[in-house]
C-alpha cells in the first residue's frame, strides 16, 4: 500500500507527493522543466509562464498545477518550446538586455533560456525602458532595465527574509519592482547584502556592489555546461 | 553556375568588431574567397553597392544614412543577415536611448571642460543627424538572419557564410550574446 501515487511526464512515470505541484514534483525526480520564476523554497508565481505544459492535453503552468495520480504532462514537445521562445523574445523585448556589458552575463537564466530554446533575435520592437538605476545602498545595485517581474526578490524578501523591501507597482506595460522605503530608495529600506532578495535575482537587476566580471570567461556557470544541454532546438529567430 | 555568390558587409552604428571578427576566420578566409566575389564592404573600396546573394549588417541604427544605406542593402540583397549584438538589438550604444540626444550634442560638443572657445555642436549639411534613438535594423527592414554575439565568433560567422553558400539552414556552434 506504500506504493507512491504515479503521474506521466513526457512518457515517463514519476511519484509525487500529495499537494506538489507539477513542477516540484517533476524537480524532486531529477526533471527539469524551463523556468525563470519557480524557486523551491518559496511560494508559487505563475507570472514567466515558461514553465507552461500541457497537462492532460491543456496548457497549465507547471508551478501553479497540482499534480494528480494518472495524469499525462507534456513539457518536452516542439508546440511548446515555440511558445517558450516567443516568451523569451518577449522579455528581452521588454528590457534593456545589453548582455554585451551586464555583468550578469553568463550567469544569468533568462540568457540561459534564450541560448537553450535557440533565440537568435529579438523579432519585436524593442521598449527601451528608462528606469533610473539605484545605487544609493552601500552594498547592492538595482537596475530594474533588466527586471523581468518574476517576483523572486518580493517573495524571497516576504516570505524568507521577513522584511517586505520589494513590491509590485503599476499596471500593464508600466508594471515595475517599487522599493518599499519612505524615499523608495534601496538605502532607505531594511535591506541586507546577506538577505535571499539581495541574491536571488536571476538575472541582472539586482546585484552586488563591487564584484563586477570577477569570473573570467570559460569559467562562467554558462561555460561550464555542457553544450548538449543547451542545444534544445537549434537556430531559429 | 557561373557567376560566384556576391557577398556585402557594412558596418552602420557599429565598431567595426563585427568585421574584425569576420578577419579572425584566419587562412579560412582563403578558401572562402576563392568561392565569392566581394562587392561592397570596408574590406575593398567598391563605393556602390550592386545586386547580392548575402549582406552582411554590422551595427544598428544612430543616424540618417545608416538607414539610407540600410535600405539600400535589402533592396540589393537576396539574404539579409543582422551580425553582433548592435545589429540585433541596439547593443550597447542603445544605452544613449535613455538620454535626449539634443542635450548629449551639446554635453560633448559645447559644454565639455576642455573644448576651444566657441565650440558648438556641428551643423554642416554634410552630416547625417543623429536619430533620436538607436535602434535595430530589424525595426526598419525585413532582416532573414539573426547572428548574435558581441562580437559573433569567427567560427560563427563561418558556419553561417558556409550554409548560406551551400543554400542550407545554417546550424551555429553555441549561441552567445556577449
Amino acid at each position: 500500500m506504500d506504493e507512491p501515487s504515479r503521474f506521466m511526464l513526457d512518457g515517463t512515470a514519476l511519484p509525487f507527493e500529495e499537494g506538489d505541484t507539477v513542477m516540484a514534483a517533476a524537480a524532486r525526480a531529477g526533471r527539469d522543466i524551463p523556468h525563470l520564476c519557480w524557486h523551491s523554497a518559496l511560494g508559487p508565481s505563475g507570472a514567466c509562464r515558461l514553465c507552461t505544459v500541457r497537462v492532460d492535453g491543456r496548457l497549465a503552468s507547471a508551478c501553479t498545477t497540482r499534480v494528480a495520480a494518472g495524469q499525462v504532462v507534456e513539457s518536452e514537445t516542439d508546440d511548446l518550446h515555440e511558445r517558450r521562445r516567443l516568451l523569451v523574445q518577449l522579455l528581452f523585448t521588454e528590457g534593456n538586455h545589453f548582455c554585451p556589458g551586464c555583468e550578469k552575463s553568463g550567469d544569468c537564466r533568462l540568457q540561459d533560456a534564450g541560448y537553450a530554446l535557440g533565440v537568435t533575435g529579438p523579432g519585436f520592437e524593442e521598449f527601451f525602458p528608462r528606469h533610473a538605476v539605484d545605487a544609493s545602498h552601500p552594498d547592492v545595485w538595482l537596475d530594474f532595465n533588466r527586471c523581468i517581474l518574476c517576483k523572486l526578490c518580493v517573495r524571497a524578501s516576504w516570505e524568507v527574509d521577513g522584511k517586505g523591501v520589494f513590491q509590485i507597482g503599476g499596471h500593464g506595460t508600466g508594471t515595475h519592482v517599487v522599493v518599499n522605503s519612505g524615499s523608495g530608495l534601496l538605502a532607505d529600506s531594511a535591506l541586507a547584502a546577506n538577505d535571499m532578495a539581495a541574491g536571488i535575482c536571476p538575472v541582472g537587476a539586482i546585484g552586488p556592489k563591487r564584484r563586477g566580471y570577477a569570473v573570467p570567461i570559460g569559467q562562467r556557470a554558462v561555460d561550464r555546461r555542457e553544450p548538449a544541454d543547451r542545444e534544445r532546438s537549434g537556430e531559429g529567430p | 553556375m557561373t557567376a560566384k555568390p556576391r557577398i556585402a558587409t557594412v558596418s552602420l552604428a557599429g565598431c567595426f568588431g563585427c568585421h574584425m571578427s569576420f578577419l579572425d576566420l584566419d587562412e579560412a578566409m582563403l578558401p572562402l574567397f576563392e568561392r565569392i566575389e566581394l562587392d561592397r564592404t570596408p574590406l575593398n573600396d567598391v563605393k556602390e553597392l550592386g545586386p547580392c546573394d548575402v549582406g552582411l549588417v554590422e551595427g544598428g541604427l544612430c543616424n540618417a544614412e545608416n538607414v539610407a544605406v540600410l535600405r539600400e542593402f535589402r533592396a540589393r540583397c537576396k539574404v539579409l543577415v543582422a551580425v553582433g549584438a548592435c545589429a540585433i538589438n541596439g547593443g550597447l550604444p542603445a544605452q544613449r536611448n535613455a538620454l535626449d540626444v539634443g542635450q548629449m550634442l551639446v554635453d560633448v560638443y559645447r559644454s565639455r571642460p576642455g573644448l576651444a572657445p566657441g565650440s558648438d555642436v556641428p551643423n554642416d549639411p554634410e552630416l547625417p543627424l543623429p536619430l533620436a534613438q538607436v535602434h535595430p535594423i530589424h525595426e526598419v527592414v525585413h532582416v532573414d538572419h539573426f547572428l548574435p554575439g558581441c562580437p559573433p565568433s569567427a567560427e560563427t560567422i563561418g558556419a553561417l557564410l558556409t550554409a548560406l553558400l551551400v543554400g542550407r539552414e545554417p546550424s551555429l556552434p553555441p549561441l552567445r550574446y556577449d
